[in-house]
């Protein structure tokens, strides 16, 4: 019999990031334009594996999605016992575009989810010229706190569950039972700290509110793409980001979440891909 | 309308109890919390995962260790069979302002999966059930 072997791949890659020594995990399937995808806070590039495994992508583009360090199987760097994680926009930028120097992508399409989508709008700003074209997940330059995020890292609750559970609420109703599972599932396996260590990120050190102004799109095309269902970072918040940008694109789509790519494949997909299309077109 | 809503909600009890899974996730679960719904306040007690009381107020003086409090259309919504962007969650509705969580949290965020499917659980008898 056949075995069914996905044509993912993965492997590790030493970079140095923060003036430390670090070994990355990457996943990578498919060739032509590099596409480089940025998983949510608290989570790890196997959110991306349905991307990975569909031949309408896989033809034309090389997709790549790194863990960050702590995340996955990135481990932290040596001496991480000694800190507590917080990930900052300049460490987060530099992870990127180490990675992509390394490992000599041309031009990427970055594609970013939540965190992911935040940072892309930074890439914007600070460095369009390096990037083909920018593709926001459920982004915002700024989006309200709906909880305090002292609860997601103390002992008398569990770190991975209430993470996990937290998150649920961000899946929309119509997520496949198995999909919605395996997405909480990524959730409850990262390790206590480091979803609230990202979020400092999100919510302080990453406000882009008054930057996003200076985002040029006929430098690299921005399109932002963000579910009907993500409270997080609702419509609106994609919508007011939009409004100060010129010529960034906005899709809001119908029964998806916070994490379109991996709650619902399907009906994701049936966004992304004329995206990617209008990308190879030079759109 | 309303009355529909209470009638699925007071059926609470058989539809955490008889869901084994949910009465697991909830094993180290015993206190009282009160749900308004509407003009309606309910203490709701559980032992050990289990709905062992639901009791209709008002109380006068009597303790609660959390509460979620809302309109009664708040709760409707959130019991539809497919709940529109906003009402899908405990926590939508509450950053939407349509409902609020107040009191001592701690049992309720230690135990976040397990509550947010009790207090969603009269949704399985949405359609008039």
């Amino acid at each position: 019999m056949a075995a069914q072997i996905d044509p993912i791949l993965g492997r590790y890659v030493h970079l140095r990031l923060g003036g430390k020594p670090h070994r990355v995990y990457f996943e990578e399937a498919g060739r032509g334009i590099p596409l480089l995808c940025l998983h949510t806070a608290g989570a790890d590039g196997r959110q991306f594996r349905h991307i990975m495994t569909d031949p309408a992508i896989t033809d034309h583009f090389r997709v790549i999605a790194f863990d960050l360090p702590w995340h996955g199987k990135s481990s932290p760097p040596e001496g991480w016992q000694k800190e507590e994680y917080r990930l900052t926009t300049l460490g987060y930028a530099e992870a990127i575009r180490v990675f992509a120097q390394t490992l000599d992508l041309e031009k990427p399409v970055v594609l970013g989810c939540s965190i992911g989508g935040r940072m892309v709008l930074h890439l914007a700003i600070a460095h369009a010229r390096e990037f083909r074209a920018l593709i926001g997940l459920e982004a915002a330059a700024f989006q309200e706190p709906w909880y305090d995020l002292d609860w997601l890292h103390r002992p008398d609750v569990d770190s991975s569950e209430i993470s996990a559970a937290l998150v649920s609420g961000l899946i929309a109703p119509q997520a496949p039972e198995w999909a919605r599972w395996e997405t909480l599932w990524f959730y409850l396996s990262s390790a206590p700290g480091v979803f609230k260590g990202d979020l400092y990120f999100y919510r302080v050190d990453g406000d882009l509110r008054a930057k996003v102004r200076g985002i040029d799109t006929s430098q690299c095309p921005l399109y932002l793409l963000t579910g009907e269902y993500d409270f997080s970072c609702a419509p609106e918040d994609t919508r007011g980001t939009a409004a100060e940008i010129g010529g960034a694109e906005v899709t809001i789509m119908k029964s998806l979440g916070h994490f379109p790519m991996s709650e619902n494949p399907d009906q994701f997909r049936r966004y992304l891909v004329p995206v990617l299309d209008r990308i190879r077109g030079g759109g | 309308m309303t009355e529909n809503l209470i009638e699925r909600w007071e059926r609470l009890p058989e539809l955490v109890n008889a869901d084994a899974r949910l009465v697991h996730r909830g094993r180290l679960v015993t206190l009282e919390a009160l749900v308004g719904i509407g003009e309606h306040a309910y203490h709701v007690g559980i032992e050990r995962g289990r709905i062992a009381a639901l009791l209709r107020g008002p109380f006068l003086v009597r303790s609660w260790r959390f509460a979620v409090r809302g309109p009664a259309e708040s709760w409707r919504r959130h019991w539809e069979t497919v709940p529109e962007p906003h009402f899908h969650d405990l926590f939508a509705l509450a950053k939407a302002g349509h409902l609020t969580i107040e009191g001592d949290v701690q049992p309720l965020m230690a135990n976040l999966f397990y509550f947010k499917d009790v207090l969603a659980a009269p949704r399985r008898l949405a359609g008039g059930h």
